[in-house]
């Protein structure tokens, strides 16, 4: 089924920091420790990105993610004031666990297996031998027929994410 | 598989970037003396005792500046592939990074108008 | 180089030798990572010793030079030193995160030799996306010192921290556009293209705004003068590793001066040629050579500098980088692409059978060296624009204020 190669073996270790760190984010107390766990979840999916044969990829997810949002999230968890010692306003635990347990399986049945499970809409695709290097998405960012809309489209939505935060953070000054 | 070779050195790489560093700091940890008392564990605030907690007023300026950095960060990602293809391509793809890059451009000029960059 | 030959087929000797291949693949790459780990932790040593000797020259006394001859076992010294120091980690530090932030920090500045390309045939890992992954690991250096500054418990440190990450991700911003075009030359990320599509020309003759953008971004960013406000030990006192003693702070410092020393590489492999020379390909030893002469070049600059420059305040170094180098840097990668397309459209590049040839580089070099001296010229004449406004401002303030003074004398007299 699964042979037991070094690849699998450098799967499950990624795997395994993604889904670990993403536990620790949800369950340690402490934010600045959240953050930290979040980041070590966010090299787990560069890792996994790199298995799936896409560098560029792993490459901007650790300059992107860890090395702008996951500062930007701890500045914006610097701005709480009680960072240790959180209080749960809302403990309830079986009935959380109940409620967990029922979203998975709703996720798991209701929308992975129709679609990408054996019988599923997409479940059938081949899986390509070519893989595209970074000069094809490059190529395929301007090419007329292909992505240059949306290109210039992420432009205008970055300008307007740009001046939507400028005006919401100054907007003590006048 | 070559290409995964090469990450496999990086991979390698980094396991043992990580262990370079602990081995002199658990050698330190054997050899140093350990003598704390309360003075030498006090937070240093050249000298005197530290008042309040420790949580500074933190201001907005750093995470606007973080926030400027993010979008720039995106915008240069997504132009590195431009970048890659270039020489192949036409006069459009410069037209198209043109475009790309002004509207950025505008950007900065408005955080800079608005006087967000400067560092208050 | 038979060391490098026998590494190259290692793996093969020890598949011959019975051990499985994957085994054998895995002992090779951990034995090339160990070597290539290694260079760096060599330099690391030397190189202290080379600041501090020039540092001394420059305020015109000797440096270290009672320990080995001329002082060149001084650092080994000052290392068994801070080994043997008592190590104090303060009251309500966040215990495992204040002893993680030095291990990131020496880690992030030693993957960055993994793809440093030696010589023609030794390279760690020369992988698609080389600047890319330099740019990546060059980030990573944000998460040090966040950590840093906040497990210290220490206000001081904190805002150290904050003000650190503001710089640095400040500079980061026109150190990314300054690498796009060498990318927008070569046509590819991978430090060996870069360094053979530099075979015909030096980058650095193509584009010499981008290797002053490039150096003086690196400056910033790894906190040396006239940007070091970050440790200045007369203001902040240490910044964010106040609380760090002992081999700790020994490795920050250390990791400091192998990061300034890494970006001095960096900048002569992608715009001053790496190991490229005459003969480099024959006798790889002797590409090794120029890269360390190439460095040599960019890191006495940078030592120059920083005993000669003063410090920059704040606000003037964020000024700088937002008001001058980010806008600089876009129009240089819009230049250059610009010239680019016409050197395309006029058919001056080379042919690619003849790339290597100095002489056939010559047209596109003008032509880019000519948008570059243009670009500048423009940028001096708008800052120039801009003081002398600024200049004249204020000597009207300063009329209006003698003005002032001289009505209030008179009233006052009469």
């Amino acid at each position: 089924m699964v042979e037991l190669n070094i690849q699998t073996f450098v799967f499950f270790l990624f795997s395994l920091f993604t889904l670990g760190g993403g536990l620790g984010v949800a369950t340690t107390r402490n934010l600045m420790h959240a953050a930290l766990w979040l980041i070590l979840s966010l090299f787990g999916v560069a890792g996994l990105f790199v298995l799936l044969s896409a560098p560029f990829l792993a490459a901007i997810q650790v300059l992107v993610y860890i090395g702008a949002i996951a500062i930007l999230i701890i500045f914006a968890v610097m701005l709480t004031r009680s960072l240790t010692s959180l209080r749960t306003l809302f403990n309830r635990p079986a009935m959380s666990a109940i409620a967990a347990i029922l979203l998975f399986l709703f996720l798991a049945v209701g929308v992975i297996l129709p679609v990408w499970g054996q019988n599923g809409t997409q479940g059938n695709l081949p899986v390509s031998d070519t893989v595209g290097s970074t000069a094809d998405l490059g190529v395929a960012l301007v090419d007329r027929n292909q992505y240059v809309l949306p290109f210039e489209v992420a432009s205008l939505l970055l300008t307007a994410a740009m001046i939507g935060a400028i005006v919401i953070a100054r907007d003590d000054e006048d | 598989m070559a290409v995964l070779n090469e990450w496999a050195f990086i991979g390698v790489f980094f396991a043992v970037a990580w262990v370079f560093p602990i081995l002199p700091i658990v050698g330190a940890w054997l050899i140093r003396p350990r003598k704390p008392n309360r003075v030498k564990l006090a937070t240093y605030e050249c000298g005197v005792e530290t008042v309040g907690d420790t949580w500074v007023q933190f201001k907005v300026q750093y995470y606007i500046y973080g926030l400027v950095f993010l979008v720039f960060d995106v915008e240069m990602i997504l132009l590195f592939p431009w970048a890659l293809a270039y020489k192949q391509l036409d006069f459009f793809a410069f037209a198209a990074g043109l475009l790309f890059i002004f509207l950025l451009a505008d950007a900065l000029v408005y955080a800079w108008r608005k006087n967000a960059l400067e560092w208050f | 180089m038979p060391v490098g030959d026998c590494l190259n087929n290692f793996s093969a000797c020890l598949v011959r030798g019975g051990a499985s291949p994957d085994i054998a693949n895995f002992i090779s790459i951990l034995l090339g990572v160990v070597l290539v780990a290694t260079v760096p932790l060599v330099t690391v040593i030397f190189l202290i010793w080379v600041e501090r000797k020039f540092a001394a020259r420059v305020q015109d006394r000797l440096g270290p030079n009672r320990v080995g001859p001329f002082g060149l076992l001084q650092t080994i010294a000052d290392a068994l030193k801070m080994l043997s120091k008592e190590d104090i980690t303060p009251i309500g530090a966040d215990r495992f995160i204040y002893n993680l932030a030095p291990i990131i920090s020496f880690a992030a500045v030693i993957l960055m030799w993994a793809v440093v390309p030696f010589t023609a045939q030794h390279i760690g890992a020369d992988l698609s996306i080389g600047i890319l992954y330099f740019i990546a690991v060059a980030s990573i250096g944000t998460v040090k010192i966040m950590v840093a500054g906040w497990s210290s418990n220490n206000k001081y440190a904190l805002l150290g921290a904050f003000r650190t990450i503001a710089l640095l991700l400040s500079y980061e911003v026109p150190l990314v556009l300054a690498l796009l075009v060498p990318v927008l030359i070569a046509g590819t990320m991978s430090m060996q293209g870069i360094v053979r599509g530099q075979l015909g020309m030096w980058y650095f003759f193509m584009a010499p705004v981008a290797a002053i953008i490039f150096f003086v971004a690196n400056l910033a960013e790894t906190g040396r003068s006239p940007f070091d406000l970050l440790e200045a030990e007369s203001e902040i006192i240490a910044g964010y590793n106040i609380e760090y003693s002992g081999f700790k702070w020994g490795i920050f410092m250390a990791s400091e001066f192998l990061h300034a020393f890494t970006a001095a590489l960096l900048a002569a492999v992608i715009f001053l040629g790496g190991w490229s020379g005459p003969l480099a390909e024959q006798i790889p030893i002797l590409g090794f050579f120029y890269l360390g002469l190439k460095t040599a070049i960019f890191y006495l600059l940078s030592l120059l500098i920083r005993s000669t420059v003063p410090r920059v305040r704040v606000d003037q170094v964020m000024a700088f980088n937002w008001k001058f180098l980010v806008p600089l840097s876009i129009v240089n990668v819009l230049v250059t692409a610009f010239l680019l397309k016409v050197i395309q459209t006029l058919g001056l590049a080379p042919a690619p059978d003849r790339a290597t040839d100095v002489v056939a580089n010559l047209p596109q070099t003008a032509v880019l060296l000519v948008g570059n001296l243009v670009v500048i010229a423009f940028a001096l004449w708008l800052t120039r624009r801009g003081v002398r406004a600024e200049r004249l401002a204020e000597m009207e303030h300063e009329e209006e204020a003698v003005h002032e003074m001289a009505h209030s004398h008179a009233a006052a007299g009469d």
